[in-house]
């Protein structure tokens, strides 16, 4: 229990500052509400169209493509900074990790997932 | 440098999953330069590596030990098991060849996948902790629910994926949960330090209980328990043949390995906790299975039933608990892997592309037609039926028997009448074949060898394990004593921290 004191007190803290600051800009704040401020958020383009549009399937395998990656680098950072203490084991283990995920980058890239044409 | 003796890493007895899952890497990057009707050799390629694992898999009978950090079991249990797998898996590729070419499946993924999805049942057979257990069901899991929709031009493979898909998701989250409260309640992960845990008070914490109940739900979901089998005959039917076979046994098989070692073998002392609703879910998957089986027109969905109502029958022994119960399952599965296979391989024998040819009335005076195949279908038929010497009578026969000695008749007579009541829609099947004329299928296709013998070997398999059991039937009694020998439960004691 003493271990983690020092987390809960930082989950209380954090809970206390942010719901104060919300409550007082609600409570302070002046409220002017526009159409164009009603309008929804397009990285600050006018929006067009409906937010069902059709779009790309690529986009997925693009997705899907970048989410494998996304792990591998999850597992490869930590293994880096203990690369010394793992020693040859861990290397090759490392080594037979990133050869399965490169099976599957090199049969998605022969399947054409890589072409955006 | 850290030590990484003290994890026991041992490489000869997880060879057979290092084979298949080399194996699948390589039929998938070969597998994308060959053209879908040019899928043969492919094929080969993954026979030859299930063979080669096959052998491998031998080498583990009689060993006993727990190898990487308490993940993975050595013992006959789990070899047992890979090898009921593999031959599912041989008899699976034999009946995919002719398929996949008439169906012009995509070969690298096809036998990839099917390849993959070994390694998972593989990995839940030989799984040692509860995590190592999901992480197979998982690999499994998704290979099977992708096999399931790759017939993309037919709208009723496509329905079979997502709906497989969304259940299974589905219910593996009620496994995970139940795993994460099971180790909340326990404090490990590891199988054989949760059987020493399970003393005095502990037996009836909420925590401990509900997570058996959660993951009682989850293992129900995969091996198609009622209520938990709505999945099944929609799956079943839209799926391409020889996946619904691999599915009927290949899954079914993977998901009671796992069940068996995490509830009978691991559990057990919680018994009293599950064995009531185990009662009620056992009765009832056997009377809606074979109630529901009547009804069907369509063979693979009448084969589906049956495999629920299969299911049925393997959780009456699972209700009982006990040695020679655990025993009686292992060899039971056995049997049905080459059983119900056969079955299935007939039915791809006789399938047209476009689904055309799977109904029962397709079958009328197939005897006349296409002798050889209909005797082998009754054959199987039969054996499912449980008339003996086949394997399904002594099967059934040796699980009824071990439910009767731990006490539970009135679920064994329910049993009983249940088989009896299948008879109905086994034998129509049979009548249909022998005794009506017509049917569908007017002009003969040549079977090819490889189809024709996966259906020989599922034969002899039905036959010859029917006849002479007993070596069959020590090796399976034996390995399920395996899982709980005590110099495991002390290695794993020694080991855990």
């Amino acid at each position: 229990m003493t271990t983690w004191f020092p987390v809960v007190v930082t989950l209380i803290v954090a809970g206390l500052v942010v719901g104060v600051m919300c409550t007082i800009n609600m409570l302070l704040g002046p409220k002017r509400p526009s159409e164009i401020k009603g309008e929804a958020f397009e990285c600050g383009n006018p929006p067009s169209g409906s937010a069902w549009g059709r779009f790309s399937v690529r986009f997925y395998l693009t997705a899907i493509l970048f989410l494998v990656f996304d792990v591998e680098v999850i597992f490869l950072y930590p293994w880096a900074v203990e690369i010394r203490r793992l020693g040859m084991f861990g290397f090759v283990e490392a080594l037979i990790f990133i050869v399965i995920l490169a099976v599957g980058l090199i049969y998605a890239w022969q399947r054409g997932a890589l072409d955006w044409d | 440098m850290i030590n990484f003796s003290q994890i026991n890493l041992v490489w000869l007895p997880v060879l057979p999953l290092v084979v298949i899952a080399t194996a699948a890497m390589v039929v998938l990057l070969v597998g994308v330069r060959v053209d879908d009707e040019e899928s043969d050799g492919l094929g080969w390629l993954a026979l030859a590596s299930i063979v080669i694992a096959l052998v491998l898999a031998l080498g583990i009978f009689g060993q006993s030990g727990i190898a990487f950090a308490g993940a993975i079991a050595i013992d006959s249990f789990s070899a047992f098991f890979e090898l009921s797998i593999l031959i599912a898996a041989a008899l699976t590729v034999l009946m995919s060849l002719d398929y996949a070419d008439e169906h012009r499946l995509p070969g690298a993924e096809y036998y990839s996948l099917l390849l993959f999805s070994v390694l998972g049942m593989m990995l839940m057979a030989t799984a040692s902790d509860l995590i190592v257990i999901f992480i197979g069901l998982e690999t499994m899991s998704l290979a099977v629910y992708v096999l399931a929709g790759l017939l993309r031009r037919d709208p009723r493979s496509s329905e079979a994926a997502i709906k497989y898909f969304l259940l299974g998701a589905f219910s593996t989250g009620f496994l995970l949960y139940g795993i994460a409260l099971i180790y909340g309640a326990t404090g490990t992960i590891k199988l054989v330090a949760i059987h020493a845990a399970l003393t005095g008070p502990l037996l009836s914490n909420p925590l401990l209980l509900l997570g058996l109940g959660l993951m009682l739900i989850g293992f129900g979901f995969k091996v198609a328990a009622v209520p938990f089998h709505m999945w099944t005959p929609d799956v079943y039917e839209g799926a391409p043949t020889p996946i619904t076979a691999f599915m009927a046994v290949g899954v079914k098989i993977a998901a009671f390995a796992g069940f068996l070692r995490v509830f009978m073998v691991q559990l057990g002392p919680a018994s009293a906790a599950w064995t009531d609703v185990m009662w009620a879910i056992s009765a009832l998957t056997m009377t809606v299975g074979n109630m529901l089986a009547i009804v069907q027109s369509n063979i693979k969905r009448m084969l589906a039933y049956s495999a629920i109502a299969h299911a049925g029958y393997i959780l009456v022994a699972l209700t009982a608990g006990g040695p020679q119960a655990g025993g009686a399952i292992l060899y039971y599965l056995l049997g049905y892997a080459f059983t119900n296979l056969g079955a299935f391989a007939v039915v791809v024998a006789l399938e047209r592309r476009g689904a055309a040819g799977d109904q029962i009335a397709d079958y009328r005076g197939l005897a006349t037609r296409q002798p050889l195949m209909a005797a082998a279908m009754a054959i199987f038929l039969l054996s499912l039926l449980g008339i003996p010497p086949l394997v399904g009578f002594v099967g059934k026969f040796y699980l009824f028997n071990a439910a009767v000695h731990r006490g539970f008749v009135g679920l064994v007579v329910i049993g009983v009448l249940n088989s009896a009541a299948s008879a109905y829609y086994y034998l129509s099947v049979v009548v249909a074949m022998y005794m009506q004329e017509g049917g569908f299928l007017e002009e003969t296709r040549r079977s090819r060898p490889a189809l024709v013998a996966a259906i020989a070997i599922a034969l002899i398999g039905t036959v010859l394990i029917g006849i002479y059991p007993e070596p069959y039937f020590t090796a399976a009694g034996n390995a399920y004593q395996s899982a709980m020998s005590p110099e495991e439960v002390h290695a794993a004691t020694a080991m855990a921290p």
